[in-house]
């Protein structure tokens, strides 16, 4: 897969997909790519399971969410999206800054 | 993921596009139920942020780190200036028997409608995402603890070590 340019995509100014709905798997990589993070399967559960929360729900899954509905664990989801999980988490998969407080 | 995968994925992270420069000092005083949850919260908010956290556990704070206690904190329902808008108990009401039981299994009830986990749980749960515990020496000697009455992620620290290594941070006092 290459990699997709992300100057047709756009961004607020913290960083934040404006249309989550314009989001695709190949924007994600690039979008990881630009915040210094290689994308595993692991990091795809986490992905994956985001966008189908925010599918559901309309928002961003929180990280107690997460970490209570998929097999990734607080360390793990830490170690795989370090400086900040729940933003840069968010970031990759096209969503909103996440508003939840857990 | 083994524990060895994990350290060597955070060894391999490349540096972060912006590294947080920022580091939060919490000192936790308090341990009712009540007041054993905005720390963590604060703490967990922090680390979710990629903020650094220290967490220094000193006086009745104490009790949300020793295995024993933590799962045990309660609410007081009398001296409790907190009680009457939020639970409407009296304070003459709350001297009866049992009403300190019932206010902490309301809390309790409402804390996990939004999802926060029960003291034990979140005391892990911020320790895993990399908030640091520290138990205050001089309290422990003060209530006969020693580290092994603490949760193994908790270190013990004197007043001065905390203040030294917390140079710099944001201090909050809970």
């Amino acid at each position: 897969m290459t990699t997709v340019s992300l100057e047709n995509v756009k961004f607020n100014e913290e960083g934040y997909m404006v249309d989550p709905n314009a989001w695709t798997p190949e924007i994600a990589k690039a979008i990881a790519e630009r915040e210094g993070v290689v994308l595993t399967d692991r990091h795809w559960v986490v992905i994956n399971y985001a966008r189908a929360e925010f599918k559901a729900k309309g928002e961003a899954p929180t990280l107690r969410n997460i970490t209570k509905n998929t097999d990734v664990s607080t360390k793990e989801l830490y170690a795989l999206f370090p400086g900040g999980p729940a933003k840069l988490a968010a970031k990759i998969a096209g969503l909103g800054k996440p508003t939840g407080c857990i | 993921m083994t524990a060895n995968s994990l350290e060597t994925l955070a060894a391999n992270a490349p540096a972060m596009s912006k590294k947080i420069d920022r580091k939060l000092a919490i000192i936790v005083s308090k341990g009712s139920l009540d007041m054993a949850y905005p720390p963590l919260i604060l703490a967990n908010a922090a680390r979710m942020s990629g903020v650094d956290v220290d967490l220094f556990f000193t006086f009745w704070g104490l009790d949300i780190i020793t295995k024993k206690k933590m799962g045990k904190l309660h609410i007081a329902t009398v001296g409790n200036p907190n009680m009457h808008p939020w639970f409407h108990i009296p304070t003459l009401i709350g001297i009866l028997p049992g009403m300190s039981a019932l206010a902490t299994w309301m809390m309790n009830r409402e804390i996990a409608k939004l999802d926060f986990p029960p003291i034990p749980e979140f005391v892990e749960m911020v320790s895993d995402a990399g908030a640091r515990l520290f138990g205050c020496k001089m309290s422990m000697d003060m209530m006969r603890l020693t580290k092994a009455d603490l949760v193994d992620s908790a270190e013990v620290l004197s007043a001065m070590e905390f203040i030294e290594m917390s140079n710099g941070a944001q201090t909050l006092f809970i």
